[in-house]
């Protein structure tokens, strides 16, 4: 095949959304992975599609969220047609759980700064233990209330980066697993990447290879300032459903498993797990929905985020637009916006700064007088 | 269908499916017991409602699920028959809560 006019380095969710995205518009992509040995995010995480409380701190974070969460039907829908892949999209909100009035005092405040400095508007409602019953029956007596988002869904990941992949090949794209990119350096006016099997050469990069991109990309005069942040996971046997909408921390697979845990920890590239982290997050499920008691745990995981250092992503393009660069943690919640307006941004080849200076690296540097 | 050794059975004993008594041998492997009375389907899947039955007798493939002393989810092929036990076949997901027999 002649050269691609684009390289992705990292096949997660993100590098997948955009190698698909770029391959719908017309543009000839390869989209490089490691082997199995990988951190892979995108194969360990929770599947919330969340708006509740994002970017509480910075309005265009909210924004971008819940554009993406407002996207995320329709984005669903033709990537399904398009592969025959059910996503398992569903958005019938989600409710954030707190086990004390302060708690819920602190969350009410917290989302009602984030909705009034941001441009899209997301509603919500306060709910002391009886009004949450009335949406989630099961709650136990130890929650005070929660916030309740109609705005907040969930995914199955795994059939996402599959689909997201999928597409992506379908419409032309390389994906080659395999690949993992060892050095990039420009190359005459392209970039050239030495993977471990072999040179692979573009017009242009694209970094989305999560906590690898820390190392990558001060090679191509780009920041990708992030460092893994654990979080453990449990499922447990399939049982009939009884969770009619979401929460922040345990949610009900269609088929009937739930997913459970919200841990954070700073262990460096350990995604193991840990008897102490495991018995909270599930004494804490049990809290919160005592009929969970007697259910059975099937499996438990660890994964790691990838954080920077305020929490929000950064997207950055080279001075020349040829190279940019993606570290965010909610690789699922933006697919939408990977996939269709952030490609744009890539062919035109800046990233405008009225959407992206909130999302500059420029924000970490050391001001100067 | 199945036939047992007669030279490897152990004595007989009663164990109770679905409030049916069946005559089983103590110790024997639990799944290999509902095959020889003739218990079918095992139980139903959780997504599509699909019949199932044993099909590796070696505790990886999960298709011979049941309740057992009302535990849900069970692999009866990883269970010895004792005297007594209460086997209820599953119909699809078990209930989250409690379990207080069968559907
Ligand atoms: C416990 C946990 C729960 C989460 N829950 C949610 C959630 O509910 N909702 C949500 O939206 N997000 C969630 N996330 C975040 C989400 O998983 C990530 O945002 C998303 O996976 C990031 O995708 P990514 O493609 O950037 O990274 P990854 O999935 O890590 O992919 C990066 C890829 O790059 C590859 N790579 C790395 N270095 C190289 C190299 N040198 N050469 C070639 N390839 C390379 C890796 O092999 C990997 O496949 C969660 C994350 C964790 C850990
Ligand atoms: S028959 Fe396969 S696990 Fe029991």
């Amino acid at each position: 095949m002649s050269e691609p006019d684009y390289m992705i380095v990292g096949g997660g969710i993100v590098g997948a959304a955009i190698a698909y995205g770029l391959a719908r518009s017309g543009e000839r992509v390869a989209l490089l992975d490691e082997g199995d040995v990988a951190f892979r995010a995108a194969r360990g995480n929770f599947g919330n599609v969340w708006v509740q409380g994002k970017g509480a701190t910075c309005p265009a974070y909210a924004d971008l969220t819940r554009g993406a969460a407002n996207d995320w039907a329709e984005f669903a829908e033709d990537l399904s047609t398009e592969t025959g892949i059910d996503l398992h999209f569903r958005r019938p909100g989600a409710a954030y759980i707190c086990f004390s009035p302060e708690d819920l005092a602190k969350r009410v405040a917290v989302l009602e700064q984030s909705n009034a400095n941001a441009r899209i508007k997301s509603a919500f409602e306060a709910l002391d233990l009886a009004d949450l019953r009335q949406r989630l029956p099961d709650v136990g007596p130890e929650v005070a209330g929660g916030t309740f988002c109609p705005d907040d869904g969930t995914a199955n990941p795994l059939l996402l980066l599959r689909a997201l992949i999928k597409a992506a090949k379908d419409l032309g794209a390389r994906y080659l697993p395999h690949h993992g990119v060892t050095s990039v350096a420009r190359d005459g006016a392209g970039y050239a990447a030495e993977t471990t099997a072999g040179v692979v050469r573009a017009g242009r990069l694209v970094l989305a290879a999560g906590l690898g991109n820390a190392r990558l990309a001060p090679m191509v005069g780009l920041d990708g300032p992030v460092r893994p942040v654990r979080g453990q996971i449990m499922v447990t046997e399939k049982v009939r459903s009884f969770l009619a909408c979401g929460t922040n921390f345990i949610r009900q697979t269609l088929e009937g498993g739930c997913i459970f845990g919200e841990s954070v920890e700073e262990v460096g590239l350990d995604d193991g797990t840990s008897l102490p982290v495991l018995r909270d997050t599930a004494q804490k499920a049990v809290a919160a929905f005592p009929l969970l008691r007697d259910v059975r745990v099937v499996r438990a995981w660890g994964a790691l985020r990838i954080m920077t250092p305020d929490g929000v992503p950064v997207y950055q393009a080279s001075p020349d637009g040829s190279a940019f660069v993606v570290c965010v943690h909610s690789g699922v919640t933006l697919a939408p916006f990977h996939a269709r307006g952030f490609v744009d941004n890539l062919i035109s080849g800046s990233l405008p700064p009225d959407r992206f200076s909130a999302f500059s690296p420029e924000r970490f540097h050391v001001q100067t007088v | 269908m199945f036939r047992r050794f007669d030279e490897a059975a152990g004595p007989i004993v009663e164990i109770v499916v679905d409030d049916r008594r069946i005559e089983a041998r103590l110790g024997e492997n639990l799944a290999a017991a509902l095959l020889a009375a003739e218990i079918e389907p095992f139980r139903t899947t959780p997504v599509s409602g699909a019949a199932r039955m044993p099909y590796c007798m070696m505790g990886v493939c999960f298709d011979c699920l049941a309740i057992v002393d009302g535990v849900p989810n069970r692999q009866t092929c990883l269970e010895t028959v004792r005297a007594g036990m209460v086997v209820e076949r599953q119909n699809g997901a078990r209930a989250p809560g409690p379990q207080n027999g069968g559907e």
